[in-house]
């Protein structure tokens, strides 16, 4: 009998409030139905999950077995292009195997196979010793492959009559020293920096091997000033639209739209532009390793797909842009 | 058979009461459930965010220079970046929304007020990822061209983005308040020989003072949340906006600091919390400001509605 005063009187206060506000019925209702699609949603999802989960695990259990395996292959947008390339190459060439791609730059990559999301991890740098720890802390020993080799290009508007640049002159400008075109020979016009956002491995490269010309001593920093790009696609688009900007980027994001500038190590040195000969030689002063890297010594597709990306796929790799190792 | 009947209709009633109770319940839950989110939200932010004051010196935190990667973490530029995008933006929104709303409301005959409100409707639903791409070809070439500036990354651009994708808010926040103005006050103006202008400017849009602060203050909260087209054109340079000519620099914002570089930190490092630092002052500013908008709502209840 408490109970039904407590409902009679919660239910008088309710109706008393629907009363005052008539308005309120409809929206609950759309409440009601919106709770109900989440929970609908939410089991449709769960249950898409669950036979994909097990999947997985058949795959990596059963390598004997003739089920498909999907390798999960996730990192450098440096190296996303010449990544998918590869995994088209080799599914077509191995078709029950499944690769999946995906960018978001080395660290997300890295992070990815820390967490143990991934089967490889691409990155435009060497992983960091505390990602080395935070791996082992999580019971994965990363191995570490070199897969290709790329140059950074130094890149300027089409209509930019400087053609050469050292990399005093670059480390000047990016740390704002030199502000105006006209100092390293162009027109009267306003230098307008371009990099990648701090989390990207180019950054850090370019940062280390170029602004601070490869001192160890050296705490040299890009200029606040720095317009920060969040893609790669940023920086072409600014570069072919603005006759202020100078960038950098992998030369296989190069454009026709944007204009090369050759590049010394020293004043003296000779200038050079970055190409696949360049880079093989050596000359090109702006050359990196990328990465690959598995969590423990890879095993059966895994093992597989790296031998061919490190043997065979080479020829893939100057398709997209980029040096193949020798 | 009276009696009989009686029970009958209790009956009835009794079982509807049930019905509602449970129907009320679930919405009971729901709604709470919603207070309940945020302050989950709170305290995720809280635990991952609060280490920052200890991990790093307020010297260093509160600085000019924002290099995370070298453990330079100043969110100066970057809180200033956010607010000089932000309040740019509602100066450009404030009279323009205010004007569309005074038109769409006042001025605009029915039929052109029944194509406009819907159309105002569907500016809001525009993806803001797609209003940064445009913003990235098309406003900032024009910025660029038209203000000679260095490049058209700048503030300003950013602004002007923001302040379009506040407009739909504060137009139908500030609609609804001129919407709320009784008619005897319009026919009391008319009556003491006010022209239809006078009538708008010097008493509808005063009595409806309170509505449009608070249009200003949730638009004000929209864009201090929008993260995608600010990233897309800003520049995202955290330099210091101290500057006469930094609305026509680049800027760097909280939000898109926080998109660019979250997928990329390792969990649990400094530069992670830090990140986690600065959604918790986000989430501070834009809780009071959608507490000084609910406060000015509260105030025009409480006066009856109009001030």
């Amino acid at each position: 009998m408490p109970g039904l005063s407590l409902m009679r009187c919660l239910s008088a206060i309710e109706s008393q409030e629907l009363g005052v506000a008539p308005r309120r019925r409809p929206l609950a209702a759309g409440l009601f139905l919106f709770a109900l699609t989440i929970l609908l949603v939410g089991c449709g999802s769960w249950r898409q999950a669950g036979p994909g989960a097990e999947g997985g695990q058949e795959g990596h259990s059963g390598q004997s077995s003739q089920v498909s395996e999907t390798i999960e292959n996730k990192g450098s947008d440096t190296l996303v292009n010449l990544a998918l390339a590869w995994a088209e190459r080799y599914m077509e060439l191995n078709p029950d195997v499944r690769l999946s791609v995906t960018g978001g730059g080395s660290g997300t990559g890295i992070a990815a196979l820390i967490n143990g999301t991934v089967d490889i991890a691409n990155a435009s740098r060497q992983m960091k010793s505390e990602e080395i720890d935070a791996a082992e802390a999580n019971g994965v020993s990363p191995v570490e492959f070199v897969v290709a080799r790329d140059a950074i290009a130094v890149v300027v508007h089409l209509s930019n009559p400087v053609n050469t640049l050292t990399f005093q002159q670059i480390s000047d400008i990016y740390t704002a020293k030199i502000t105006n075109w006209q100092e390293v020979g162009g027109e009267d016009r306003p230098i307008v920096l371009l990099s990648r956002e701090s989390n990207s491995g180019t950054y850090v490269y370019f940062l280390e091997n170029v602004v601070r010309m490869g001192r160890e001593d050296s705490s040299l920093l890009f200029s606040p000033g720095t317009l920060l790009m969040p893609s790669s696609e940023g920086i072409t688009s600014e570069v072919s639209e603005n006759p202020n900007a100078i960038g950098y980027d992998g030369l296989g994001y190069v454009t026709a739209e944007q204009k090369v500038v050759a590049v010394a190590s020293d004043a003296a040195g000779p200038f050079v532009l970055p190409s696949v000969a360049t880079v093989n030689d050596g000359s090109y002063p702006i050359a990196r390793p990328l990465y690959m890297y598995t969590a423990g010594e890879p095993t059966g597709q895994i093992e597989a797909y790296l031998t061919w990306v490190t043997g065979e796929g080479q020829a893939v790799v100057p398709e997209v842009g980029f040096v193949p190792l020798q | 058979m009276d009696e009989n009947a009686l029970t009958n209709g209790q009956r009835r009633q009794s079982r509807a009461r049930q019905v509602e109770f449970v129907i009320e319940a679930v919405i009971r839950v729901l709604g709470f459930s919603a207070i309940g989110f945020v302050t989950l939200i709170f305290i995720f932010l809280l635990r991952e965010g609060l280490p920052t004051f200890f991990e790093v010196r307020l010297g260093n935190l509160f600085g000019t220079q924002w290099y995370p990667t070298f453990g330079l973490f100043g969110t100066l530029p970057l809180i200033l970046g956010s607010l000089l995008v932000t309040v740019t933006a509602i100066a450009i929104a404030l009279p323009l929304g205010v004007a569309t709303a005074v038109f769409v409301r006042e001025v605009a005959p029915g039929w052109t007020r029944e194509i406009l409100k819907p159309m105002i409707e569907v500016l809001a639903g525009i993806p803001s990822v797609v209003l940064g791409f445009f913003g990235m070809t098309l406003v900032a070439p024009f910025v660029r061209e038209s203000l000679g500036t260095p490049t058209g990354l700048t503030a300003f651009t950013g602004a002007l983005l923001l302040a379009y994708m506040s407009l739909p808010t504060i137009i139908s926040v500030a609609e609804d308040a001129l919407d709320a103005v009784p008619k005897s006050y319009r026919d009391g103006a008319r009556a003491m020989g006010a022209t239809e202008w006078q009538t708008i400017w010097r008493v509808v849009v005063p009595a409806a003072r309170s509505g449009v602060v608070t249009a200003v203050m949730l638009g004000l909260g929209r864009a201090i949340g929008e993260t995608m087209a600010v990233m897309l054109v800003t520049g995202n340079a955290a330099r210091m906006p101290v500057t006469l000519d930094s609305l026509l620099r680049p800027a760097r914002t909280m939000t898109a600091t926080v998109a660019a570089e979250m997928g990329e930190v390792a969990q649990g490092s400094v530069h992670y919390h830090v990140l986690f630092g600065i959604g918790l002052i986000l989430f501070m500013l834009t809780f009071v400001i959608n507490l000084t908008a609910a406060v000015t709502v509260f105030e025009k209840k409480r006066r009856g509605g109009l001030r």
